[in-house]
């Protein structure tokens, strides 16, 4: 079953077409990899799924449910997180703070200036397990604009993660990282697999293909191939452009 | 965040080792005040100024929104502490809560048009609202009196059904602002630290991450708006008191300007106490320099240039950096960066 469905999204900016039509859809516990060159309109889509910008055509299906136009505050309440691919952290904030912002039972905890954020230890302590999934427990308490980028694009998927998604959102979660990095993003985002509902852009098409169950390729605004790995390392586009290269 | 260390014990109580050293200096300010050559009333101006200027911070410190018409609430609260004492009631604490609902009431108005803005498309709007309230106040001559002001508002007795003490001495006036104030700082200090706080500082470092997070950003940003323009109308109504009229001077882009200033000078940008030690500053330097020139604006106006350009962290965080440095920490302010990030318009 479909857990994510959008159909025909149209978006453009005055009158620049970025996404003529786009047709996708996410089953629940499947890893699905978007690929597409710059500028197709990848970090767009993501953008329209999760509320950040309206489509000027189109629906979202979430579970059944029409989101199409939600804003994104009710997007993510509703199991959408995702990570960015020009990281937005809480700079000033720690590690663990930054995770500790994004998880459900303090964003619920509403309005009561009685509470202390400090003192509230199963806050601080849910935080400090999900900085430990991505190896950052030892800097819980290091200033995110301190950590190193690694460690930074790693905090980025435990923020997303600490929301405890339904669907996790990945906008190019390897970029910049080394070959370390990228061995330990593809451990994790192994371990997350089967678990959640994965939607990664990705450029690197190793880590791409080992991962994801079907991937889309999005091109001219629209999904021009789908398919599993090995479908994809048929077809004919994929071959000849430059996003072929990795087999 | 705002204040003391995140992880300090500090931050998850009601009453700090600061807040009490601060309230024992000041419940002593009356014996000592004079002989620093200065009037005792000062120490009302102070207090109330100090109350605005926190509540002021609120929105600029902690959820880095750049108001720059703030002046408008703190003088709604006035003018409504003493039409109420006129025409609804002659009661202390009616006229208080009159002057902070009123205040409130406008804040909720304005944050409706703002808080979908930030940067300096929100410190444009704050200016075109305060100079409209400005205009009223001055226009609505037959309700606000005009440019005479609103006069003979008196200092009602503060009742508390078995005991009731009177106002009108200065002294005991100051002791009455005093609680006041405390009990304002204790409720900013616990607001700041609960998860409310810390959801508004996520937001003053980026919005788009925060409504990502599921958090509704313009809800955020237009109750914190109209908190503090209520706790700012509370300490215009103090301000009627104590000057026994209100005047539309206060609601001017100048005045608007003075609050900013303080709160600037202070450290208001790294620190909770920031405004507080930015009023005294300037309420001291007013009558200090005052004394000697005519242009003491001018000087004061320096500082806070010389502060914006080369030390936005303010006083509160010159003193924190060298405390730190002292203890052989280094100490890297935010202020700069803060202070960014309240024009950035994105
Ligand atoms: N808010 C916006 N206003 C105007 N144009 C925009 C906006 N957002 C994106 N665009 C344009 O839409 C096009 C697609 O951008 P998008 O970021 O979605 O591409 P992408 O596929 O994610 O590229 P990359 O691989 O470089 O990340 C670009 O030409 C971009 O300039
Ligand atoms: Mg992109």
């Amino acid at each position: 079953m479909a857990l994510l469905t959008a159909k025909g999204i149209h978006v453009r900016f005055g009158d620049r077409v970025v996404l003529e039509e786009v047709d996708f859809d996410v089953r629940e516990g499947e890893f699905h990899g978007i690929m597409g060159p710059n500028g197709a309109g990848k970090t767009t889509f993501f953008n329209v799924l999760t509320g950040r910008v309206k489509p000027n055509r189109g629906s979202i299906e979430l579970a059944g449910e029409n989101v199409t136009g939600f804003p994104s505050h009710k997007i993510a309440r509703k199991g959408v997180s995702r990570s960015f691919q020009i990281m937005t952290l809480f700079d000033e904030f720690s590690a663990r703070e930054n995770v500790l912002a994004a998880l459900p039972e303090f964003r619920d905890s509403g309005f009561n200036p009685a509470k202390a954020v400090t003192a509230e230890k199963k806050w601080q302590d849910a935080a400090l397990d999900v900085l430990a999934e991505v190896n950052l427990a030892e800097k819980a308490d290091v200033k995110a604009k301190e950590l190193s980028y690694g460690e930074r694009r790693a905090l980025e998927i435990a923020v997303a993660t600490a929301q405890r998604p339904r669907i996790l959102c990945l906008d190019e979660p390897t970029s910049g990282l080394g070959s370390d990095g990228v061995r330990r993003l593809s451990d994790l985002v192994q371990r997350l697999k089967g678990k959640l509902t994965i939607v990664a852009i990705e450029h690197d098409m190793s880590f791409l293909f080992s991962l994801a169950d079907r991937i889309s390729v999005i091109h001219w605004g629209q999904v021009i191939a789908r398919g599993t790995p090995s479908e994809l390392r048929e077809n004919e586009w994929v071959r000849r452009s430059n996003l072929g290269k990795f087999a | 965040m705002n204040g003391a260390a995140n992880n300090s014990p500090d931050s998850a109580r009601l009453v700090t080792p600061a807040m009490l050293l601060v309230w024992a200096l000041l419940a002593t300010l009356p014996l000592w005040i004079s002989r620093l050559g200065l009037y005792p009333y000062i120490g009302i101006e102070i207090l109330i100024w100090a109350i605005y200027a926190l509540s002021f911070n609120l929105v600029l410190g902690t959820a880095g929104l750049p108001s720059f018409g703030h002046g408008a609430y703190f003088g709604i609260g006035a003018y409504a502490f003493g039409l109420c004492q006129f025409n609804i009631a002659p009661n202390l604490w009616v006229c208080l809560a009159a002057a902070l609902l009123a205040a409130a009431l406008a804040g909720a108005f304005v944050s409706l048009f703002i808080s979908h803005r930030r940067g300096i498309y929100f410190a444009f709007m704050t200016i075109a609202f305060g100079q409209i309230f400005w205009t009223i106040s001055i226009k609505a001559h037959s309700i606000t009196g005009g440019e005479d002001g609103l006069l003979k508002i008196a200092r009602l007795p503060a009742d508390f059904g078995v005991v009731a003490f009177d106002l009108k001495n200065n002294v005991s006036f100051y002791y009455f602002v005093l609680a006041a104030f405390a009990v304002v700082v204790m409720l900013l200090w616990r607001l700041i630290h609960s998860p409310y706080g810390k959801v508004l500082s996520a937001i003053r470092q980026s919005e788009t991450r925060a409504s990502h997070l599921g958090y509704r950003v313009w809800l955020y940003k237009a109750s914190i708006f109209t908190l503090s323009a209520g706790l700012s109308g509370f300490a215009g109504g103090l301000f009627a008191m104590a000057q026994l009229a209100a005047f539309p001077d206060v609601m001017s882009l100048h005045h608007s300007g003075y609050v900013v200033m303080m709160t600037l000078v202070g450290g208001g940008l790294v620190s909770f106490w920031g405004p507080f030690i930015g009023v005294i500053v300037f309420l001291v330097a007013r009558d200090v320099i005052g004394a000697f020139t005519n242009a003491w604006m001018l000087w004061f106006g320096l500082l806070f240039m010389a502060i914006v350009l080369f030390k936005p962290e303010g006083i509160a965080g010159a003193w924190r950096s060298f405390v730190q440095e002292r203890g052989g920490k280094v100490w890297k302010s935010v202020a700069g960066e803060r202070l960014r990030l309240l024009f950035r318009s994105g």
